[in-house]
């Protein structure tokens, strides 16, 4: 467990049963039924406290103490639905601060940055508090995205700040600035992806291509092995698979990697993907292909994509079988698509 | 952009993974025959001991509760461990050929009857709201156990009642009452209710739509839409999509290029792209190929959509080519069919357009992963010699990596058959071949002849 929580539990903590303002109600046990199976060994302050809340969860009394009773019930375990489904319940009838519910859940949110349930009410609460919230929330999932660039909740969360209260603004610069960090942050690529394809400033996945795909090409040229921009680039076609093929600039970078002889498997298999989708590959290609093997002494194959499987399936043996199959894949195409 | 000087953190990450990789690699090529044998044994009676110990007593505290089985974010909830460490050690259990005793299985029904809630569904522990991740595991636990006793025990028509509250009218899922809608939440719905035999028309309505808004631009299937493309979610969405017969909706070819590449040097998986190998990630990412290769004509050579006049029985089809289930064929024929003509032709701007020719040679060839790499990283890597499977090496072994590696470990065993029905090839096997699993049906991820007997029991009921 974490210091900041065990900060929260107050070491001098009044078990309930002694607490004046709780006399009244009777605790509910837990019932694991006769022959408790993979049973749990609680400690006694949890054992009381969730003893208590079973016995105002049933009574569903949507009350203060019902209230500060399910945060002592969070903070000794984070991870029970029940009780956050009940705190909603009480906050909506109480009208309660939002704001310091944000502040309660960030505290708790720093040491249990991958619970479903603290994300989900942190949702909630953000609804509730409409477009205000916006700064604040885009703010806290920078600090734990600081922490964990990768974290896969709080990109979630912040999508979905985005997309219901707004802030896109800054979006595409915090995109550049975490990838200026780490440019094989594939969850950083991802967001890039949502911030241009869906933020109503940036006028769309079409408008943006030109200049995303120049960004692209220089990330690819830094790091050719880098499979996350290779997969970007890709991704700025989706809607278009014409323009993919047509655009020189995605053949182009292509050739340049193939012609640095290494680091060039992404390089083979885009080639590939847009030879199977219709590019006829000029001579240019066609060398480039046949100088990556010219110590092989198997000759290659004169049709180019089969010849790009088979380079590929000696470079890349962990996809041994799967460029086997894409080269099994190719005759039919190349049938129907010309 | 400045050409990459100083190591980045994934670089650095990565780099530290592969050091601890191909150090045991290096020690497993420099021992003798003898030791080599014995790294790539399945240490099965430590691994049954290290289960049975689980399900017998768990821990001393709640917190080392919480911190030993909670690592993962996948499916990860302190609350739903129960029934979830139910279903991890049970189904470990009969993947590993073993039973339980009549104690400890009228301990488990009895238990999980306890998480039943009187409204349908299961909860994370008794007097708990249901919850549709727990529900998954409660049933898959019950049927990993086997027998009338226990498959008698789940209420289908309460069941059907909490599937259809939890419906949200987009069509997805939602997790519990007001909770998350995901793509999790649509694969457990749509597992249990086809495997309890509930699934309607009304249950199926629009989920394809809500799974295809969540495949990303990178192939795989993210939780949410927008979201990253991660193999829990590919894994869930893919095993969705074809338990309602819409998977040709999805652009399967840019799904199967993403998750070939999601294997890595050390022979593991990793969940996204750009991030670490994880031994979990053997089923979730392997488990695809098993589904791609049993229940669709893209790599396998069941033409099971080709032909097919409305209803797909290929979910079915896993335990004997012939067996045709009409009940299925009554339930699916209509509103879900209508995909069969764009069967062939791949209409969502797919990577590559391949067509589903049935003439393909996977058998002969092999998965479409490297599934001899797989097994190793498996057992060096990821296993504890003394029981008990992990994520990677450093890490601290615990049941839900248990369950995942050894379930990939069977799909692996499994993944040159073309039927079920029989035993793996030696040359399939890495190790001796007694590390062989059972094979298990890879869309719900239980035991096969444990699904094959739920299947009967809930046809018949
Ligand atoms: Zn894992």
């Amino acid at each position: 467990m974490n210091s900041d929580e065990e900060e929260e539990r107050q070491p001098e903590r009044l078990p309930i049963s002694r607490r004046p303002e709780w006399a009244d109600v009777t605790p509910i046990p837990q019932n694991d039924g006769p022959n408790p199976l993979v049973p749990i060994a609680y400690k006694e302050d949890f054992r009381e406290t969730m003893d208590y809340f079973r016995a105002v969860y049933r009574a569903d009394e949507r009350s203060p103490r019902a209230l500060e009773l399910t945060k002592e019930a969070i903070l000794l375990n984070p991870g029970n639905y029940t009780v956050w489904h009940f705190r909603r319940q009480i906050l909506e009838v109480l009208n309660a601060d939002l704001h310091d519910e944000l502040a309660f859940v960030g505290r708790i949110a720093k040491s249990n940055s991958k619970n479903y349930q603290i994300w989900h009410h942190r949702r909630w609460v953000a609804e509730k508090l409409g477009t205000d919230a916006s700064n604040k929330e885009l703010e806290f999932t920078k600090k734990i995205l600081a922490l964990d660039a990768k974290n896969y909740h709080a990109w979630s969360h912040r999508q979905w700040v985005l997309t219901a209260l707004g802030g896109w603004e800054d979006e595409l610069d915090y995109c550049k600035k975490l990838l200026e960090e780490d440019i094989f942050n594939n969850s950083a690529w991802n967001q890039r992806h949502f911030v241009i394809s869906r933020s109503p400033l940036h006028g769309g996945l079409r408008v943006m291509r030109d200049s995303e795909v120049s960004y692209t090409v220089e990330a690819i040229l830094t790091n050719p092995e880098n499979e996350s921009p290779w997969r970007y680039l890709r991704g700025l076609y989706l809607d278009d698979t014409e323009s993919w093929i047509n655009d020189p600039r995605i053949s182009s970078v292509c050739l340049k990697v193939l012609s640095t002889k290494s680091n060039y498997v992404f390089a083979l298999s885009t080639l590939l993907d847009l030879i199977c989708h219709g590019f006829q590959p000029s001579d240019e290609f066609r060398e480039a292909i046949y100088a990556l093997h010219a110590s092989e002494s198997e000759p290659l194959d004169s049709d180019l994509g089969k010849a790009i499987c088979h380079v590929l399936k000696y470079i890349d043996p962990m996809r041994a079988n799967y460029w086997l199959w894409r080269k099994s894949k190719l005759p039919l195409r190349a049938v129907s698509s010309q | 952009m400045e050409p990459a000087l100083r190591e980045t953190v994934t670089q650095r990450e990565q780099s530290m993974v592969l050091n601890d990789v191909n150090m045991l690699y290096h020690i497993y090529a420099t021992v003798p025959p003898k030791t080599q044998r014995l790294m790539l044994e399945l240490q099965r009676d430590n691994h049954v001991e290290y289960l049975l110990r689980g399900l017998q007593h768990l821990g001393p505290s709640f917190c080392s509760l919480d911190a030993k089985i909670c690592c993962k974010p996948f499916f990860w909830h302190i609350t739903l461990c129960r029934p979830w460490i139910c279903y991890w050690i049970l189904h470990s259990i009969a993947l590993l050929g073993e039973s339980v005793d009549a104690t400890l299985e009228d301990k488990t029904i009895d238990f999980l009857s306890c998480c039943q809630d009187p409204d349908g569904g299961y909860g994370g522990g008794p007097g708990q709201m249901p919850h549709l991740a727990t529900t998954y595991a409660a049933v898959n636990a019950l049927i990993s156990l086997g027998g009338d006793r226990s498959l008698t025990s789940i209420n289908r028509d309460k069941m059907y009642m909490f599937l259809k509250r939890m419906k949200d009218p987009s069509g997805a899922f939602r997790m519990h009452d007001a909770g998350e809608i995901d793509v999790r939440a649509c694969y457990t719905a749509v597992s249990v209710a086809r495997i309890l035999n509930i699934l309607d028309d009304e249950l199926v309505h629009n989920i394809g739509n809500y799974i295809l808004s969540c495949q990303t631009y990178e192939g795989g299937i993210s939780g949410e839409p927008g979201s990253e493309a991660h193999g829990g979610y590919t894994f869930c969405g893919l095993a969705a999509m074809i338990l309602i017969n819409e998977a040709d909706r999805l652009d399967l070819p840019a799904l199967i290029d993403w998750v070939v590449f999601r294997q890595g040097v050390e022979g593991g998986f990793q969940g996204r792209t750009n991030k670490l190998v994880d031994g979990c990630y053997s089923f979730w990412q392997g488990g695809i190929f098993a589904l791609l290769q049993r229940f669709h004509s893209i790599i396998g050579e069941r033409p099971t959509l080709v032909d097919a006049g409305g209803a797909d029985c290929s979910i079915d089809s896993i335990q004997t080519t012939a067996e045709s289930d009409l009940s299925e064929d009554e339930e699916s024929s209509d509103g879900t069919s209508s995909q069969d003509d764009e069967a062939c032709h791949f209409q969502h701007g797919g990577s590559q357009e391949a067509s589903c020719s049935v003439n393909d040679k996977s058998a002969e060839m092999g998965p479409l992963y490297h599934s001899i790499a797989l097994q190793r990283y498996i057992l060096i890597c990821s296993q504890d010699p003394g029981g008990g499977l992990k994520d990677k090496p450093r890490k601290p072994k615990d049941y839900y990596h248990t369950c995942y590696c050894l379930s990939g470990l069977s799909v692996c065993q499994h993944s040159w058959l073309k039927d079920e029905d029989s035993s793996p090839l030696p040359r399939a096997v890495l190790g001796p071949y007694s590390n062989v699993l059972e094979p298990i049906h890879p869309v719900f991820n239980i035991v096969l002849d444990r699904y094959q007997e739920a299947h009967e029991f809930f046809t018949r009921s």
